[in-house]
């Protein structure tokens, strides 16, 4: 198993991203760094699929002189989902970082259990 | 190619372009567009389903000009159609009765985006709906839940704030997972449609190559779903989201939203990745468990809630247990029940929401129950329909909720004699409690109080009343013509592979 | 006649209808959850009176004095109120969740390696993704998009339908951050504090005449915008694109922004070009995709020629389709930055 996660390198490398990703997710407790693992997790998967896109010895399919055929090109169907995916995440990202703005204007802090006791709080 | 096939991808295609024009229309423009907006949707749809219903085979529609596994493409069936319709009901009923609070909690300014999110998330709705294609699901997915954080936060208060929060943490994790899980799955097919994802599949659990990552992949997709559905131990997120947002957008939450979602669940189960497989990786069984948990949990908190709201948003998640109960009893009884209360928990749920609204705004804006002792005295119709919700949910005879009980209950006799004996069990408990807080809800609404403050402002609010007898006779049409319906999921659900 | 009850309160009938009432009458029954939110209520009381008290001139010694007194008071009130979950409850939830939350994760990992390890190689041409499907769009991509990039004409051809609903999802993001965080300039009449502040904070974030900055801005500007304009508009023949051009047009908006100051880009960038821009090219995207969805299941031919292959007018749609994404995204991008900025354009 592990001579085989070596020779998977990229996958593995991205799976152990996507694990820090969603431990800084899980972990920690201000709004900025959730957000970061957030960012981590999503780029791990465009990592994952960009490399089972590859296929060794060929080049991105952009047809020009002298490359023609299947033979010379990657698959192009990750790299669509890839693009896709970063629009996703740029949109999501902005989301985010624009409730942590109005959080911390309301509460002055980042922290998300803190923001929860203040907010039940101001019931009273 | 018939003009009524065209249908299903104008609606979608109306409903995008809707909300982008919606966005630099004024306030009151975009309300009226929105309403017209939908209920061409709502037309189209009927249109769509009658026609579905006539041809009873499904059929796909390319979108672009190439078939199958090069396109996209969408799938129309019986079933399919009939949720798009009846999403279309719920969320104009819904956005009717809740109006005037929308109008009142909402900054005139920005009240033209609150309809942007609206005609968003009925796009995204309709794609889910309609979509044969995994990926495709996966980019509505994404913009279905920015819309409801864009409805919950658009109160604009501290609490929906961090509802919202909330809300998209623990939704991206799911998205997270399922954007995994599809990349996971495209390299063991080599396909993003979900027909093609399904034979590749075939192929895979027959020869066992890689069982480990296709175990791993339903694991991820079901944990995904779930979470954006609120199933048990995933649903922290729901009791504010639900009680801190506007009336209209809790009930379009609850009752839309999070059935959005169970219907993609049935989608990949159905279409990507067979039942068969399912009940061969126990998948069922998990979920079966977790939604016992909830239906228990659910209800317990919900009878330790002070808050009417916070009480009507517990109640959701022992009804998804239920839903997901249906679904891990592993057979086409089960299903059929699920389906159905689906639609039964859609159109009790968001009647609650309306009325619980309606009821605080004659008792000084107040959801806490000692302030809204009477308040079923003070506001007749929002009382009313608050009892005709409250009943179905408990199961009461006539009204929607009892029949998809009776159902879960003959589906539980289908399944394996534990999973029977759980399943009744936990069906009759899990009665009882709703009927402890729903009745104490009812006992306390119609207990004089000497209160006699009457908003004056609520004597004519047509689209309220409106809205809630049209909710009220919704109940009852499930109730009473649940025969068919029950016929029509069944034909739908058999072609639904 | 029955007997009275002495310990009615303690009734199960009692409770009961206190719990149905919603605690109407009187706490006499405390409850745990009554303590617990009186210590809320102090909490914030105490938070109340705490703010004020940092808020008096140092001069107000009398009252200075009284603060200090009510505030005692208030800490003594806490220390008898203090609940367990307080004292212990808490610390020790948050180090069982950290520790499960820990397992969990390892465990997750563990579970994708697994999955990992056992999946196609890495690399390999025969792997199940590398099938008809793939095939067909670099055999005859060109043929059947005119697009020499064949990712370009997959996304905006083959699988427009994903494409159409990833633009909608950067316009959603827009309006959500647009609902968070912009400042409305509706109450003309009568002069707000808010206003005030907004005007100062303009001031604050423009004091700065950075030489350098203009003088680097002056050249870099209009580079940045014509690499841009030149991404978008070969998008279709080489790297690059609607997405990645519009980024870059973006980030040249910011850098002008950052130099010359809102009231120079506001001579042509506001808030009415933001939103006309964009809600034209959706809606001429939504347009056209809508006109090649109809056309390609109807299976009517498309009028559109796809015209000679690595020219700048080839493609069909493509061109067009890049476009408009471009301008949305980079709109969207310089929103993205003014919004976060100060609340508006």
């Amino acid at each position: 198993m592990l001579q085989h996660l070596l020779n998977h390198y990229y996958e593995t490398v991205s799976i152990v991203l996507f694990g820090i990703g969603f431990t800084m997710l899980l972990l920690n407790r201000n709004m900025i760094k959730k957000i970061m693992g957030l960012n981590i997790m999503d780029t791990a998967v465009y990592l994952f699929l960009a490399a089972k896109g590859y296929i060794t010895g060929r080049v991105a399919p952009i047809i020009a002189e002298g490359l023609e055929g299947k033979e010379s090109f990657i698959n192009p169907v990750p790299s669509g989902l890839v693009l896709t995916g970063i629009v996703v995440s740029v949109s999501v990202t902005a989301l985010m970082l624009s409730l942590t703005i109005r959080l911390y204007r309301r509460y002055h802090t980042l922290d998300i259990d803190e923001i929860a006791m203040l907010a039940k709080k101001e019931d009273l | 190619m018939d003009l009524i096939q065209n249908f299903p991808f104008i609606t979608i295609l109306l409903c995008l372009a809707g909300g982008v024009l919606s966005s630099v229309l004024s306030a009151k423009k975009a309300r009226r567009f929105c309403f017209f907006l939908l209920g061409v949707v709502g037309v189209l749809s009927a249109f769509t389903f009658y026609d579905a219903l006539m041809r009873k085979e499904p059929y796909v529609y390319y979108m672009g000009h190439f078939p199958a596994p090069w396109g996209n493409e969408i799938r129309i069936g019986i079933l399919e159609s009939f949720m798009a319709v009846f999403f279309c009901v719920i969320m104009l009923l819904s956005l009717a009765g809740g109006l005037y609070k929308i109008i009142e909690e909402v900054e005139e300014t920005k009240q033209n985006l609150y309809w942007t999110m609206i005609s968003l998330l009925m796009s995204s709705m309709l794609a889910l709906i309609y979509t044969n294609d995994l990926f495709t699901a996966y980019v509505f997915v994404e913009i279905n839940t920015i819309a409801a954080a864009g409805l919950i936060m658009i109160r604009n208060n501290g609490h929906s704030i961090v509802a919202a929060t909330k809300y998209m943490i623990m939704s991206l994790v799911g998205s997270g997972m399922l954007l995994l899980s599809i990349s996971l799955l495209y390299d063991l097919t080599g396909h993003l449609l979900m027909s093609n994802m399904k034979t590749e599949i075939a192929t895979i659990a027959k020869t066992g190559e890689y069982q480990v990552p296709l175990t791993v992949i339903i694991a991820l997709i079901c944990v995904g779903i779930a979470i954006k559905s609120a199933l048990f131990p995933f649903h922290t997120w729901l009791p504010e989201a639900y009680g801190y947002s506007t009336a209209a957008s809790s009930a379009i939450l609850s009752s839309l939203v999070s059935k959005s979602y169970i219907f993609l669940l049935l989608k990949v189960f159905y279409r990507v990745i067979g039942m068969e497989v399912i009940t061969a990786h126990g998948t069922n069984y998990i979920l079966f468990c977790f939604a016992i948990a909830g239906m228990m949990m659910g209800s317990f908190n919900a009878i330790k809630e002070h808050d009417m709201r916070r009480m009507v948003a517990y109640s959701s998640i022992a009804q998804i247990g239920y839903i997901y109960m249906g679904i891990g009893f592993g057979s086409q009884a089960g299903m059929i029940a699920a389906v159905f209360h689906i639609l039964s928990h859609a159109a009790s749920k968001a009647l609650l929401f309306i009325t619980t609204a309606g009821l605080s705004s004659v008792s000084g804006d107040s959801k806490e129950f000692r302030d809204l002792k009477g308040a079923g005295i003070r506001n007749k119709m929002a009382g009313i329909g608050f009892c005709v919700g409250a009943f179905s949910m408990v199961g009461i005879p006539m009204f929607a909720g009892f029949i998809s009980k009776v159902y879960f209950a003959e589906a539980a006799f289908t399944a394996s004699p534990i999973q029977m004996g759980i399943g009744m069990a936990a069906l009759a408990i899990s009665t009882i409690l709703n009927a402890v807080y729903f009745m104490r809800a009812v006992i306390l609404l119609y207990t004089p109080s000497n209160k006699r403050e009457r908003d004056a402002k609520f004597q004519n609010q047509i689209s309220f009343h409106s809205s809630v007898s049209l909710f009220i006779s919704l109940n009852f049409i499930l109730g009473f013509g649940s025969y068919y319906i029950i016929r029509m999921i069944e034909q739908g659900l058999s072609r639904f592979a | 006649m029955s007997k009275k009850n002495e310990k009615y309160e303690s009734t199960l009938w009692y409770r009961l209808k206190y719990w149905v009432n919603g605690e109407e009458e009187d706490g006499i029954v405390e409850k745990e959850t009554d303590k617990y939110e009186a210590h809320l209520k102090r909490v914030s009381v105490e938070d109340r009176v705490y703010r004020a008290f940092s808020e008096i001139p140092n001069d107000g010694e009398e009252e200075r004095a009284h603060y200090e007194e009510l505030r005692k008071e208030l800490l003594e009130l806490s220390k008898r109120y203090e609940t367990w979950p307080e004292k212990r409850g808490v610390k020790i939830f948050n180090r069982i969740y950290q520790v499960a939350a820990v397992i969990l994760c390892v465990f997750i990992i563990g579970i994708l390696l697994v999955t990992v390890s056992y999946l196609p190689e890495f690399g390999n041409k025969d792997n199940p993704s590398n099938n008809e499907v793939s095939e067909r769009y670099i055999e005859k991509g060109l043929e059947e998009t005119g697009a020499t990039n064949i990712v370009t004409g997959m996304i905006l051809d083959y699988r427009a339908f994903d494409t159409l609903g990833e633009s909608h999802v950067l316009f959603i993001g827009a309006c959500a951050v647009l609902i968070l965080l912009r400042v409305d300039q509706v109450k003309k009449e009568n002069t707000t504090k808010e206003e005030i502040e907004e005007a100062n904070t303009e001031e604050i974030y423009e004091k700065d005449e950075d030489t350098i900055l203009k003088k680097v801005a002056f050249f870099l500007v209009p580079t940045i915008m014509l690499f841009g304009i030149y991404v978008i508009l070969n998008g279709h023949l080489s790297p690059g694109g609607g997405f990645s051009g519009g980024a870059i047009i973006g980030a040249g908006l910011i850098l002008y922004l950052n130099a010359f100051g809102y009231k120079k880009i506001q001579r042509f960038f506001t808030y009415k070009t933001f939103s006309r821009i964009s809600i034209v090219s959706l809606l001429c995207y939504a347009c056209t995709k809508g006109y090649s969805f109809y056309t390609g299941a109807n299976h009517l031919e498309s009028i559109v020629p796809l015209g000679t292959p690595g020219a700048i007018l080839s493609g069909g749609f493509i061109l067009l389709l890049n476009i408009c994404v471009g301008m949305v995204v980079a709109c969207t991008m310089y929103a993205f930055y003014t919004l976060f900025r100060k609340g508006g354009m």
